[in-house]
């Protein structure tokens, strides 16, 4: 950040610690985050923590399908919550797929913010005619819900990573332009920038150092529901048939996968894999909760 | 009864605790009003005098509390008092009028909606008189045209309007004190002047005591018969106002009046008082106004004055200026 | 309040237009046109045949205004896998979905509203931090997930509701309605509730943040100084006060409600449009698709329209100016 930017401090705290001090208070959102981190941590060490390689076909025993947890399989180790409809061991299949699934989320959250960002903030710029018919479209596709979007994209794109991301991007960046723009054409009225539009500074500059830092807080604030909504949708889209292929199991896939057997009795083929990913999701959230409402200044006293 | 003053408050504290610390919005404020009386209340802000207002009517809201004092209504302790009791008190009893009508109006209802509900929720009077108490009132406070008005929303109306009818929804319940919280700051000079009138001829016809919140000493001077000057929670001077703005004895009250511009002699520049308001979390040691007082000592560093009086002129000074 | 309806009734047709330049471009640009009209298996004379009948061949603003033209003549084609008209394959199940719809948003706000009030007036209270908990899982957990749960629990180990279909239905106004029997609305309370949980939570977070931030304000305080309850006050100045963005939010979700129909619909075999719009899916049934997405596109815009006008009825300030305007 440029000096200009940082806020003038009268106290020895700085505002990242400020920050950080009020958020330790909620003691909630604090076990949430560190819920996101563990979480995080185990996706990302999936390999050396899973007892078993889900996606090893040779490992796998048929007759070690659909086992209730706790059952010991072949392997001579206890599967603590069962195996799923290839004897795969569940533990192990919703390690790789919290990794998929946060792999998806924050590639497509991720993108979605840039993109939303840059859009929302160069229309708030650009203002007038040009500035007003990209918000106009952007208000255009909220209308049109999210889930149905990515919807038809993934089923027009097919199926795929890539494929699922860009579905997943354009269904969300539009809400991400228009937090942007709002807080940077609000900005962009004030005095101040009007002042700095006069001066030989170039219009990017202002942009990036003016306009772009006072419309971050607000994006920040939906950035941790973006993910958060990013996880979801996939998970939908996975578990209609339209995500992510079945080579690439995420959570999403693996809850799918065993709902026909619910109505049979064995719940936990989609129970524990759907658990996993609402803890998830409503880590994630309650972290952004506690961020939106430190950042608003209009609950604070 | 005939002795005892409509409202009496005595050693009132409020106190906030926040997140930096303990703030002492009202630390010790005591007065009496008696009926039909004025009494201005006057400070910058931030000097404690809207708290003092709001609690008396016991509507400090959280982290706030009152945390000892005294306020007696006609000989009835408010402070503890049930919130269903305060609740019937208010608005019947004790009203209020706040700044800024365009914040107290509800935008989405009528203004006979709002009256009509005021006047419901105390249940005395009954389907059409209601409707001709309103009008009786807003005639009595010049709004033009009452019955339409009635009808109207708060945004069609100009902003004294507004706040005529602000006063009107207040004075419905026919109460015997009125708490008026700068009612007329938001306004035009000469619509102040107008509402000061009213409200003055209101005082006079009804009997109404009245507290007048107010940073303004001018507006204060021509509508109240005394005058309590706050600084940081506190009065630090109070009188008859003719007394008290003649011949101050608080080095405050003399820099609020020297900054005035109606007291400035042409030619001369306005004199601000120097510094600024002390943070109530860190109130100054000894007498709170000392870091910007010419006339402080070591005394004033260290110890804080208690209230001295001559002739109902009463001053928290170690150093006041001369009396008249 | 004519001209009023009159203006939105010419901005809901740009929306429609632009909407529908997007589903074309979208499902006819994208993918081949050929495959939307005829199967895969036609022959090469059909194929040619169908390419001059519909002007594939012509330059594509023309082709649109084609397309245009027999939209507007309710023409959407033939299913391929029904093989019957699809105007009349979504018309038959348009109610189905409507019903859950409107269901669904009943309880959001029939039970949200009340909820998110109390945990706005009384922030802290025990009680308001169990809803406000509730209402984080609520907007946190995916509605798929919850539907299965609501099956598990519900039908499989308690055996108290069904797991799917419609169940009895009534014929009234020429279409089956499943609440007016008592085994219809067994069978509508899963669905329905699962639908209505997201809507649900957004509708208490939404009313708390209305009711926190009003009741810290100038209007609740000077109602309180006059005399007013509690409950007249939130009854009266808050629930006013919340109203308009609560109608806002609602009008649009209500579009995202009729989209997680499909979630639900799929999970309870619930015989909707959304199970329709899946099944065209993943069998490539073209028209279908395109019939869905212009016949919801319409539904957005008109419930758009209705917001616009529910806007005006509820806050004084737009209807006196937009009609003085």
């Amino acid at each position: 950040m440029t000096p200009e930017a940082v806020p003038q401090v009268t106290t020895h705290e700085t505002p990242l610690r400020r920050f950080a001090g009020e958020f330790r208070e909620n003691r909630v959102a604090l076990a949430a985050l560190a819920v996101v981190a563990g979480i995080v941590l185990l996706a990302v060490l999936a390999p050396l923590v899973a007892p078993q390689d889900p996606y090893d076909l040779a490992a796998l025993s048929l007759r070690d399908a659909r086992r209730p947890p706790g059952f010991v399989g072949s392997g001579g180790y206890t599967h603590w919550l069962g195996t799923d409809a290839q004897g795969r061991d569940l533990v192990s299949a919703m390690l790789y797929g919290l990794r998929i699934s946060l792999e998806m989320g924050l590639l497509a959250g991720g993108l979605a913010l840039a993109i939303g960002t840059a859009a929302g903030v160069t229309a708030a710029a650009l203002g007038g005619r040009i500035g007003g018919a990209m918000m106009r479209l952007v208000d255009l596709q909220l209308s049109f819900p999210a889930i149905l979007l990515a919807f038809v994209l993934s089923a027009v794109l097919g199926q795929g990573k890539l494929q699922l991301v860009a579905a997943l991007v354009a269904a969300q960046y539009a809400y991400v332009a228009r937090t942007a723009h709002g807080a940077a054409a609000a900005e962009r009225h004030k005095d101040y920038v009007a002042a700095a539009l006069s001066t030989p500074l170039s219009g990017a500059r202002v942009l990036w150092r003016h306009i772009l830092p006072n419309a971050l807080p607000p994006v920040i604030v939906v950035a941790s529901v973006q993910v958060a909504s990013a996880i979801s949708l996939e998970a939908t889209l996975s578990f209609l048939g339209v995500g992510l292929p079945p080579t690439e199991p995420s959570l999403g896939t693996l809850i799918a996968n065993g709902f026909q057997y619910m109505l049979s009795g064995r719940y936990w083929i989609s129970v524990f894999p759907g658990l996993a990913l609402v803890v998830l999701v409503t880590a994630v959230n309650i972290v952004g909760d506690q961020i939106r409402d430190q950042l608003n200044p209009r609950l604070r006293r | 009864m005939t002795d005892e003053p409509t409202l009496a408050v005595a050693d009132l504290r409020t106190h906030f605790s926040t997140r930096a610390g303990l703030v002492r919005a009202v630390d010790g404020v005591s007065f009496t009003l008696g009926r039909g009386e004025v009494l201005g209340l006057v400070g910058e802000s931030g000097s404690g005098k809207s708290i003092t207002g709001f609690s008396i009517l016991g509507l400090v809201d959280p982290p706030g509390r009152i945390v000892g004092g005294s306020v007696r209504y006609q000989g009835r302790e408010l402070v503890g008092l049930a919130p269903r009791d305060l609740r019937t008190l208010r608005g019947r009893e004790v009203a209020m009028v706040f700044q800024d009508p365009m914040a107290t109006l509800n935008p989405m209802l009528t203004v006979g909606r709002q009256m009509d509900l005021v006047l419901a929720a105390h249940g005395r009077v009954r389907g059409p008189e209601r409707r001709a108490r309103c009008l009786d009132l807003m005639t009595r406070l010049g709004i033009p045209a009452p019955e339409s008005r009635l009808a109207a929303y708060p945004h069609e109306l100009s902003g004294g309007l507004r706040q005529r009818v602000a006063i009107a929804v207040a004075l419905l319940n026919r109460p015997s004190v009125v708490i008026a919280d700068e009612p007329t700051t938001a306004l035009d000079v000469s619509i102040q002047a107008q509402i000061l009138r009213e409200m003055i001829g209101l005082v006079r016809e009804t009997g109404v005591a009245m507290v007048w919140i107010s940073h303004d000493l001018a507006v204060v001077s021509s509508i109240a018969q005394r005058v309590a000057v706050m600084y940081a929670g506190r009065i630090v001077e109070d009188g008859p106002v003719r007394t008290v703005l003649r011949a101050p004895r608080h080095p405050y009250t003399r820099g609020l009046l020297d900054s005035l511009p109606a007291r400035a002699r042409p030619g001369e520049p306005l004199a601000p008082i120097p510094g600024t308001t002390p943070s109530l979390l860190a109130r100054p040691e000894g007498c709170a106004f000392h870091p910007r007082c010419a006339r402080a000592t070591e005394l004033c560093r260290t110890l804080d004055p208690e209230r001295r009086e001559s002739d109902g002129h009463g001053f928290r000074c170690h150093h006041p200026l001369e009396a008249a | 309040m004519v001209e009023l309806l009159f203006r939105r009734l010419i901005q809901a047709a740009t929306v429609m237009l632009a909407m529908s330049m997007l589903v074309f471009a979208g499902v006819y640009a994208i993918g081949n046109p050929i495959d939307v009209l005829i199967g895969p298996d036609a022959s090469q004379a059909v194929r040619a045949e169908v390419i001059a009948r519909y002007g594939l061949d012509l330059p594509l603003w023309r082709q649109y205004l084609g397309f245009l033209d027999r939209l507007l003549h309710g023409d959407f084609g033939r299913s391929f896998v029904y093989g019957v008209p699809v105007l009349d394959l979504i018309l038959v199940r348009l109610p189905a979905t409507l019903e859950l719809t409107l269901s669904a948003i009943l309880i959001a706000v029939t039970v949200g509203v009340p909820l998110g009030m109390y945990a706005g007036y009384r922030p802290g209270s025990p009680a308001a931090r169990a809803v406000m908990a509730a209402s984080v899982v609520g907007v946190s957990v995916p509605t798929f997930w919850i539907g299965l749960i609501l099956i598990l629990v519900f039908a499989v180990w308690l055996g108290w509701l069904p797991a799917g279909g419609r169940g009895e239905t009534v014929r009234v106004l020429g279409t089956e309605w499943s609440f007016l029997t008592l085994d219809g609305l067994a069978h509508l309370v899963l669905p329905a509730l699962n639908l209505a949980l997201f809507k649900l939570a957004l509708m208490i977070r939404l009313a708390r943040a209305g009711t926190l931030e009003i009741m810290l304000g100038d209007t609740v305080k000077f109602a309180r100084a006059a005399g007013l309850s509690e409950w007249a006050v939130l009854r009266h100045h808050v629930l006013r006060l919340i109203a308009i963005p609560l109608v806002t939010v609602l009008g649009l979700e209500f579009a995202s409600t009729v989209a997680f129909a499909v979630v639900t619909e799929t999970i309870f075999s619930w015989p909707g449009l959304g199970k329709l719009i899946i099944d065209s899916i993943t069998s490539l049934d073209r028209p279908v698709m395109v019939a869905y997405l212009v016949l919801i596109s319409l539904l957005f815009t008109l419930i758009n329209l209705l917001v616009d006008l529910a806007y005006a009825a509820l806050d004084p300030r737009l209807r006196r100016a937009r009609s003085a305007a």
